[in-house]
């Protein structure tokens, strides 16, 4: 089975995002970081631990009928951060691009550390300090935190 | 201007307010006043006790010719009532031309700032930052050892939680000096530090007390950071007329204080002891801080 028929293992959309190559096993977490759930409305397809030629096993998410703004999917690079964006109309990709680790995370994962100020009050801001491995500063703790440290 | 952190200040504002200070410096000892401050009203928000860094702000106030507003006590404040931080500093901000400000929580300054026009000075927020020790620390330094270029400065207790160390380190990166550090493992200065101190100053870890040092800065290992007693009297170390024999003849032995008996009392006569020098070291050098970020106004 190629890749390319994986790819196609769960229908192909008409209109919406493919989100490809996160790393197996992330797939729901990827879900929980855009925010989609109860709430979402469009059509959602998930495979999970799919084979890889480039990457031996993978997730894959299908996002049918909603698209979304680029700086929020870029928040999944703190997990996957060779995921791949295809945006899909009238079933064929007319976008492509590798989600990228936006330099300033606001609102988007808390500071892990318990005793910083935005635990109590205010929106956590998070600064990429370096990117392989990822490394965030918190931009009022000052503390450095690894992806394996945040909590979502 | 608000003065948060040392990581990133300028070495050139570090150099204005050293060299601001020396000039402070015999009004500081003469208790006379200068008129710097224009009567200006500078907000003291102590929300953590302080005794040291408390008081020499009020001084420092007091000589520059301002007005000291705040509380030394959190209970004296609505933050006892559950006001957030962001309301006791908007309303500040429109009675204070400054805010000095220790708090509890770390990163509570630099959130102080987004929220406040007059400049925000940070007097200890936990175990991140003590900016303005830093730079009492390094008048210090530079005044009794005739420069810091080419000195080893080494930190020693707890490398891990103390914010003067971490202040001061970051400071000492803007300099041509080797840092040492002596720690129990448990409570090392952290990685991410190490690493970006590394990148501008040579920084070893060593096994025993002075050696070659010029500086011995040492700071306190507190036994709530130990899971047991047995492993909290391994790594509490006491500087006594003893161990002083470790360090050289022209180190001197600084401590941010308060000392829990890391530092023995009889060391006090020792002349390489500097640690209250040190503390009268903060009066000018905040009364420096003040100046510069009040109006940028020289002596």
């Amino acid at each position: 089975m190629t890749e390319k028929d994986d790819f196609m293992k769960i229908r192909r959309i008409e209109n919406g995002l493919v989100i490809d190559h996160l790393p197996p096993g992330k797939a729901l977490k990827i879900l929980e970081i855009l925010g989609v759930g109860e709430e979402f409305g469009g059509e959602v397809s998930v495979a999970m631990n799919v084979p890889s030629s480039h990457y031996g096993r993978k997730d894959v998410v299908k996002l049918e009928g909603r698209n979304m703004d680029p700086r929020q999917i870029n928040r999944i690079a703190l997990v996957a951060p060779e995921a791949t964006v295809n945006v899909v109309k009238n079933y064929e990709v007319v976008d492509k691009h590798v989600v990228q680790v936006p330099q300033v995370l606001e609102s988007v994962v808390a500071c892990p550390n318990a005793n910083c100020i935005t635990t109590i009050e205010g929106r956590p801001k998070l600064l990429l300090d370096q990117k392989t491995p990822l490394l965030l500063r918190c931009a009022y703790c000052e503390k450095v935190y690894a992806e394996n440290e945040l909590k979502y | 201007m608000d003065l948060i952190t040392t990581r990133g200040l300028s070495k050139e504002f570090i150099e204005k307010t050293l060299s601001l200070a020396q000039k402070f410096e015999p009004i500081a000892r003469e208790k006379k006043r200068v008129n710097v401050l224009d009567g200006k009203s500078v907000a003291c928000l102590f929300f953590e006790p302080s005794t040291r860094t408390q008081m020499s702000f009020q001084a420092a106030i007091s000589l520059c010719g301002g007005r000291r507003i705040g509380f030394g006590d959190a209970r004296a404040s609505s933050s006892v009532k559950g006001e957030s931080l962001y309301d006791t500093i908007k309303m500040v901000d429109s009675y204070a031309s400054c805010i000095v400000m220790r708090h509890p929580l770390a990163g509570s300054a630099a959130k102080a700032a987004e929220v406040a026009e007059a400049p925000v000075i940070n007097a200890g927020d936990r175990d991140n930052q003590h900016p303005t020790q830093a730079l009492l620390d390094l008048y210090t330094i530079k005044k009794l050892k005739g420069g810091l270029d080419g000195l080893t400065i080494q930190f020693a207790g707890d490398l891990k939680h103390g914010r003067t160390v971490h202040s001061l380190a970051y400071a000492l990166s803007n300099y041509d000096v080797t840092i040492e550090l002596f720690s129990p493992p448990n409570v090392r200065l952290p990685a991410d530090i190490v690493k970006e101190l590394s990148q501008s100053v040579k920084v070893k870890e060593v096994s025993t007390i002075g050696g070659s040092a010029d500086v011995v800065y040492a700071t306190r290992i507190q036994r709530e950071r130990f899971a047991d007693k047995e492993e909290y009297e391994k790594a509490a170390y006491v500087i006594d007329p003893e161990l002083m024999k470790m360090l050289k003849k022209d180190a001197i032995l600084m401590h941010p204080l308060p000392r829990f008996g890391e530092v023995s009392e009889e060391v006090d006569s020792d002349p390489r002891a500097k640690y209250f020098e040190q503390a009268f070291y903060g009066l000018p050098v905040r009364m420096a801080v003040l100046s510069l970020l009040l109006n940028g106004r020289d002596v």
